[in-house]
């Protein structure tokens, strides 16, 4: 029946596949968590902004390797600049984003801010295919390899790792360290989670909301980029509309982790990401082929809906207040 | 308004005459679109109007069609997505139930035919298919009746949600039943996946017309249907309903609105609207494929919702025309015209378009031109161009500054 030395066999490597995906979709989740924290919001271009800093990433990449210095520079030096410049992108974007189609509509009816949001994804994914259409006459971009980063250390002889996926791991922990110190010891941080609690107060307390909000949506656009960027790096193709399935996975991963907590947000993409690695190995396995690896985003938003359903607070998550 | 009526007689009489000398001019099409939205706008008795707009509907849009089939074909799909919108329209802007993944029902009212009108039906039946031709009238209602069926199945598991979480959800939804068409093609083949189906039967014309006649008139009437059921609806107890669940929820629970009939019939009769234009879709392509059913195609129709009003029957018609009429004629005519430009090496302030590069290409910047609608309607217009009145008093309530709101800023 089961061919069970198989499935235990391959269960390391789903699971690596499943942390690599998880701290993806962690990152990615931090941009709704927290913006949605802050405004009670679904920032819907977000996927957008994810992938705007994989663009950016790819750019420069292919920038240095037709100047020759992809080979000469050190890889870690490379992955920081690219990284960085990804982060910046993303994050101005996002302000930006706020600024122009988010800002003016604070107050009206809950659907129109949300209209308008998927307004700007719309956009935003057809703009990266006309830019990049002018600038390179294509808009399907590989990133160029690193050899280094594609070594491979075998563990056994059916697992192995590679440097990629442990340099994505690393830069992820490294991100999701940084935020969570910058938002629980820093003033900033207490500003932000005061306007969270409570805008009128906060701004009683003599902070500005809206820079504030600003700077959440530049942190979360920020933490997007470098998801955009490790994106790019661990699976190589991208394109303009690349970014809208793994945001909406994200965003279940942040309803998951309970929509507005930071922790929760981690934690719902790892479980996600770990869930989804599952589903795509061993759904084919398990059906006798009948269901293959496709039914994976099924899976994933089935399990949206039914925590929706089930349990709207997610896993770690206060009571979700109702709004008029 | 006697200058109306001879202005309006005018437009239209000199527009379809200008269609007739310049067939292949787009510009003359859109004029003669333009002449029928001021006969609509324009101050003129209600029997003028009606008897223009029939005119222009029933003999001189047929008569254009002689001419170029293509804008025939144009009118045809401006009417499904007219269908499209006024479903959408319902659900979103009557019952304030905002839901991402509407072309869904269209899709489960198109595979609904497709499978039996086919012979792929014989896969999964063994043999028999495809139905006689005029089953499709059948499968008209049938079409219809899954559709809504599904529109209940998708309501039921959503009815606690609100606002953006249902907006998601249904986005999900929409996700799932593409997905569903582009896999089930095993164990058992029902959908034939990423393939699609085809060829579809067509049912037998009437009276000789050709098929592109055919469907003009089909989908008129169903649109006709359509708005006739949608103005009723309004106005009837269960219209307001929706409009009180719209607006406030628990105080329609107050008043003894039956919150979770309410919710389910407007998520049926939203659908049902896209499942029988989904049955006329798939028999006038004679093929279908997923690709047809995305999340594109349900953004399209939520932002001809949006572009004409919120609520609003004759804004979803305009939307709807619009949109439609700008993605297949504007986008397609600019594509055209800047190929033509290019191939003649035209220079414009010193660059060669020549070298403009090919991947460059108007027609493909659908989600822009939706993108844009949204963005600039919620911020400049978010209750349309022909707003419902309702509407358009709550939204002027909101802009009026209510001080509980204000949040005060340091200076």
């Amino acid at each position: 029946m089961l061919d069970w030395p198989l499935l235990i066999g391959i269960l390391p490597q789903v699971v690596l596949d499943g942390i690599i995906l998880g701290f993806m979709y962690a990152l990615i989740a931090l941009g709704y968590t927290m913006v949605y924290g802050v405004l009670e919001f679904i920032n819907f271009a977000h996927s957008e902004i994810f992938i705007v800093g994989a663009f950016v990433g790819v750019e420069i990449m292919l920038g240095l390797k037709s100047a020759g210095l992809l080979e000469a520079l050190p890889w870690p030096l490379i992955l920081l600049l690219v990284l960085a410049a990804g982060m910046a992108a993303s994050g101005a974007l996002a302000v930006v984003a706020e600024r122009v189609a988010y800002r003016p509509l604070r107050g009206a009816p809950r659907l129109i801010p949300l209209i308008s949001a998927i307004g700007i994804s719309f956009f935003l994914q057809d703009f990266i295919r006309l830019v990049e259409s002018l600038w390179r006459n294509a808009f399907n971009l590989v990133y160029p390899t690193i050899e280094p980063l594609n070594h491979r250390f075998e563990l056994t002889t059916t697992i192995d790792v590679s440097v990629k996926a442990l340099v994505v791991i690393a830069a992820a922990l490294g991100m999701l360290w940084l935020l969570h110190a910058l938002v629980n010891r820093t003033r900033v941080g207490t500003a932000i989670r005061a306007v969270a609690e409570d805008q009128a107060a906060a701004s009683l307390m003599g902070i500005n909301v809206n820079r504030i909000i600003s700077l959440t949506f530049l942190i979360g656009g920020a933490m997007g980029g470098a998801a955009g960027v490790l994106f790019g790096v661990q699976y190589g193709l991208i394109n303009p509309y690349t970014g809208f399935i793994p945001g909406l996975k994200a965003f279940t991963a942040a309803v998951l982790g309970g929509i507005g907590n930071i922790p929760g947000a981690m934690l719902g993409g790892l479980v996600l990401g770990l869930l989804e690695a599952f589903a795509a190995s061993y759904l084919s396995l398990l059906t006798g082929g009948a269901f293959g690896a496709e039914y994976k985003d099924i899976f994933a938003f089935s399990m949206l809906i039914l925590i929706l359903i089930f349990r709207p607070r997610g896993l770690l998550g206060e009571v979700v207040r109702e709004r008029a | 308004m006697i200058l109306h009526a001879i202005l309006t007689v005018a437009a239209v009489t000199v527009s379809s005459l200008a269609v007739a000398v310049f067939p292949r001019s787009v510009l003359a099409f859109l004029l003669f679109q333009g002449s029928l939205l001021f006969v609509y706008l324009a101050r003129i008795p209600t029997w003028l109007r009606a008897t223009l707009l029939g005119v222009a509907l029933l003999v001189l849009m047929p008569l254009i069609g002689a001419y170029n089939g293509y804008y025939l074909e144009v009118a045809t799909q401006v009417g499904i997505f007219v269908a499209l919108a006024l479903g959408l329209n319902i659900v979103v802007g009557l019952a304030g139930l905002l839901d991402l993944g509407y072309v869904a029902f269209f899709a489960v009212g198109a595979y609904t035919w497709a499978i039996f009108g086919s012979p792929h039906a014989n896969v999964i039946f063994g043999g028999g298919f495809p139905l006689d031709p005029v089953w499709f009238y059948v499968f008209l209602l049938f079409g219809l009746l899954v559709a809504a069926g599904t529109g209940i199945l998708l309501g039921l598991p959503v009815l606690r949600l609100h606002g953006d979480y249902l907006a998601i959800v249904t986005l999900g939804f929409g996700e799932v039943i593409r997905v569903l068409a582009n896999n089930l093609d095993k164990p058992v083949n029902i959908t034939n996946g990423p393939k699609g189906i085809t060829p579809i039967e067509r049912p037998p014309t009437l009276l000789g017309v050709s098929y592109g006649e055919y469907f003009y008139f089909l989908v008129l009437l169903i649109v006709g249907v359509v708005i006739l059921v949608n103005r009723r609806l309004e106005d009837s107890h269960v219209g307001r309903a929706w409009e009180a669940i719209r607006e406030d929820e628990l105080a329609a629970r107050a008043m003894g609105v039956p919150l979770v009939r309410m919710k389910l019939l407007a998520f049926a009769c939203g659908a049902s609207f896209a499942g029988i234009m989904g049955v006329v879709f798939s028999a006038k392509q004679v093929f279908i494929n997923p690709e047809s059913f995305t999340f594109l195609e349900s953004i399209g129709v939520l932002a001809m919702v949006i572009l004409g009003g919120m609520g609003s029957i004759p804004g979803a018609v305009l939307g709807a025309t619009a949109v439609t009429v700008l993605n297949l004629q504007v986008l397609k005519g600019l594509s055209l015209w800047l190929n033509e430009l290019k191939n003649a090496e035209v220079i414009v302030l010193g660059y060669n378009l020549a070298n403009l590069p090919t991947q460059f290409e108007p027609a493909k910047y659908e989600r822009m031109i939706f993108g844009m609608i949204l963005v600039l309607m919620m911020i400049f217009r978010p209750q349309g161009i022909l707003p419902a009145r309702r509407r358009q008093r709550e939204l002027a309530e909101l802009a009026t500054p209510n001080p509980r709101h204000v949040v005060a800023t340091p200076p």
